[in-house]
């Protein structure tokens, strides 16, 4: 980078004021687009589900990243959340007479989603690593096999017919709910507490760093904004069944978080929203769509051949795009760095300083 | 149940087809131990390569006429030789990277597997009965050939294995390592031939898997590796993952308890009862049966 244009790089990262008034014009944007029809109806869904997957990123950070475990369970709250938050909107709350309910159905599967995370915590308390993986997965197969076992809730067929609810404006405004929460989170005295564990567990707990409540916030938060994330996706996608939440879905938050980055919310932000929308680019009919300039005797076969078999195919190059990320990109788009409007004033020339020496945060496991 | 005797007897029967499913569990949990005792990594992607097994069982029935044996043993050649390929190109370059990165990546390939042969084979396929299958009757309990072949078969595997790690230079050359890994290198042990082989065996073991798994429940499909695969991780964790003997264990106890919960429950909480076994085993006994706590030194 030429001198010009670092200095108005430092230039505009100085301007902090800058963060809100750009979250104002998102809000305008959230209530713009829909209401003017500026984009179709797919992409204004494709934003929908960017934001969810931020959400879901972000928080599955907290837990696996800035703390340094292994956490397989996020799938699992966010089907607590999906389901508990449904359930309200269909059968409890009036929601078509009165719309502003809906948050409250939202914040109740949270709610519940993050009591679970409590219940998560505790053998964290005693394991850690891969056995402490292992709870999580377990914990993921049993909500996914007591929901498949509950007739009340349709059991492995599922809930159909929920509400459409999710607009662009809510998730607009829970992903910066979630930003905003874990972002203060990260930089109070209990994220410290939550990085010193990841660090070295028992020498911030010799520091006399409450390791056991670090890790119920964490857990909690992170689970809290999971079943938010999941009270969206259910009445967003307006179905959901046990399948929906299983192993698979987890694995997706994971590779946005590894892709963006471990203990950066930013790299969350970034790494859901480019895989998202990569997934939704390798669909056959976006490519079609986009290569369809071409002339008919180029794009005839091309399409016959080959974009027609995306659909499958493209589930076959994410996951080795995610093994290829591992080996030659190991920390991701921004692992252990951070937009700097994130950073807390206080905190940006303790950052500084320890973005020169950063060699020894390469090892999230501490062995 | 009428009568105590036809209990009895409904009871045995169960305990075998227990002893069949802890047989197949058993082979798949032995390729995690391995792996796991020797690179202390948890290859997520090994009960895709059990799943590629039965695909590859299926290619040699019906694409090459193979009969059992010929079927069997080019099946687990043919898995042995994707699980080299799978250490080489992807966990190698991240040994020394964060344990994390390792996670994900055999994550990463687990799903590759089953997307890959999704494209390839999108209708779940159907394997040939490869072997004359005779049922025969003791006293109430039907006890299939399929079956001795299958319990035989894995016990003698087993065996086989148990005798290779700890009476062959092989296998003292694999306890080694996984003791420790600074020093053994330096003793002469080629680390990376003896990783590689162990790879080689366990995912040759996780393909006679899939071959039996595919003769005894003949329709297959690219996602059924991904239940199986982590039931198989159940039994090495509840054995004391790293321990092959643990794992032999952990397989028949799982397998027992599924097959209990199915025979007298509804077999929709079979999944339910077998995850939260090991939930409860592991917050008594982290370690599992027969593994020992690892010290953590400051």
């Amino acid at each position: 980078m030429n001198g010009a244009l670092v200095e108005s790089r430092e230039w505009l990262v100085a301007q902090r004021w800058l963060l809100p008034v750009l979250i104002l014009i998102g809000f305008g944007l959230a209530f713009a687009i829909p209401e003017y029809g500026w984009f179709n109806k797919y992409v204004q869904l494709v934003m929908m589900y960017v934001g969810i997957n931020v959400i879901l990123a972000v928080s599955l950070n907290l837990v696996n990243g800035y703390m340094g475990e292994f956490s397989l369970a996020h799938a699992g709250f966010m089907a607590v959340g999906a389901y508990t938050s449904a359930l309200l909107t269909m059968k409890v709350l009036p929601v078509l007479d009165y719309p502003a309910l809906f948050p409250i159905a939202i914040l109740a599967g949270g709610a519940m989603a993050a009591l679970f995370g409590l219940i998560v915590a505790v053998p964290s308390f005693k394991t850690r690593g891969d056995y402490l993986a292992l709870i999580t997965l377990a914990f993921l197969m049993i909500v996914k096999s007591l929901i498949e076992n509950i007739d009340y809730i349709g059991g492995p067929r599922g809930i159909p017919g929920i509400r459409k609810l999710t607009t662009l404006p809510w998730v607009f405004f829970w992903v910066v709910v979630t930003i905003w929460v874990i972002r203060n989170f990260v930089y109070s005295k209990y994220g410290r507490g939550v990085l010193s564990v990841r660090e070295d567990e028992i020498a911030s707990d010799l520091m006399s760093v409450n390791t056991r409540r670090v890790k119920f916030l964490a857990f909690a938060v992170s689970s809290f904004f999971a079943g938010i994330a999941g009270g969206l996706f259910a009445h967003l996608l307006q179905f959901i069944s046990p399948r929906v939440f299983d192993i698979i879905k987890t694995t997706d938050i994971l590779i946005m978080v590894y892709l963006g980055g471990i203990a950066s919310i930013g790299g969350s932000i970034l790494g859901a929203t480019v895989y998202t929308v990569l997934l939704e680019l390798l669909r056959p009919s976006t490519v079609a769509a986009m290569l369809s300039w071409l002339p008919d005797v180029v794009f005839e076969p091309l399409n016959e051949h080959f974009i027609q078999h995306l659909g499958i195919w493209r589930m076959v190059i994410m996951p080795l795009a995610l093994v290829l990320v591992m080996i030659f990109w190991p920390r991701g788009m921004m692992g252990l760095r951070e937009f700097r409007w994130f950073i807390p004033k206080r905190d940006l020339e303790a950052h500084h300083r320890g973005a020169e020496h950063e060699g020894r945060h390469d090892v999230p496991h501490g062995q | 149940m009428t009568t105590l005797s036809e209990g009895i007897v409904y009871l045995l029967q169960q305990m075998l087809n227990a002893l069949q499913l802890g047989s197949i569990y058993a082979l798949i949990a032995l390729g995690y131990t391995m792996v796991y005792g020797i690179l202390t990594m948890i290859n997520f992607a090994h009960g895709d390569v059990f799943m590629v097994g039965a695909f590859f069982c299926f290619l040699a029935a019906v694409y090459l006429g193979l009969p059992f044996v010929p079927a069997l043993l080019l099946t687990m050649l043919g898995t042995a030789l994707l699980g080299v390929a799978i250490e080489r190109l992807a966990y190698k370059p991240l040994r020394h990277a964060p344990r994390v990165s390792a996670i994900i990546t055999a994550l990463g390939v687990g799903i590759f597997l089953e997307n890959f042969t999704l494209a390839l084979a999108p209708y779940p396929k159907h394997i040939p009965m490869l072997l004359e299958n005779v049922t025969w009757n003791l006293g109430g309990i039907s006890l299939s050939s399929l079956q001795v072949i299958i319990i035989f078969l894995s016990l003698g595997l087993m065996f086989l294995l148990d005798f290779m790690v700890h009476r062959t230079p092989v296998g003292m050359a694999m306890r080694a390592i996984s003791w420790d890994k600074t020093f053994v290198p330096l003793m002469g042990v080629p680390v990376d031939l003896v990783i590689s082989i162990t790879f080689a065996i366990g995912a040759g073991l996780a393909g006679a898997a899939g071959t039996m798994y595919g003769l005894a429940y003949p329709v297959i499909d690219p996602y059924m590796g991904i239940m199986v695969g982590w039931k198989a991780f159940i039994s090495a964790v509840v054995g004391g993952i790293g321990n092959i003997r643990g794992a032999m264990i952990g397989a028949f106890i799982l397998g027992g308890v599924e097959i209990m919960v199915a025979a007298f429950l509804p077999s929709t909480y079979r999944d339910f009862v077998a995850f939260t076994l090991l939930l409860a085993l592991l917050i008594v006994r982290p370690y599992g049966i027969l593994g020992s706590p690892r010290v953590q030194k400051v």
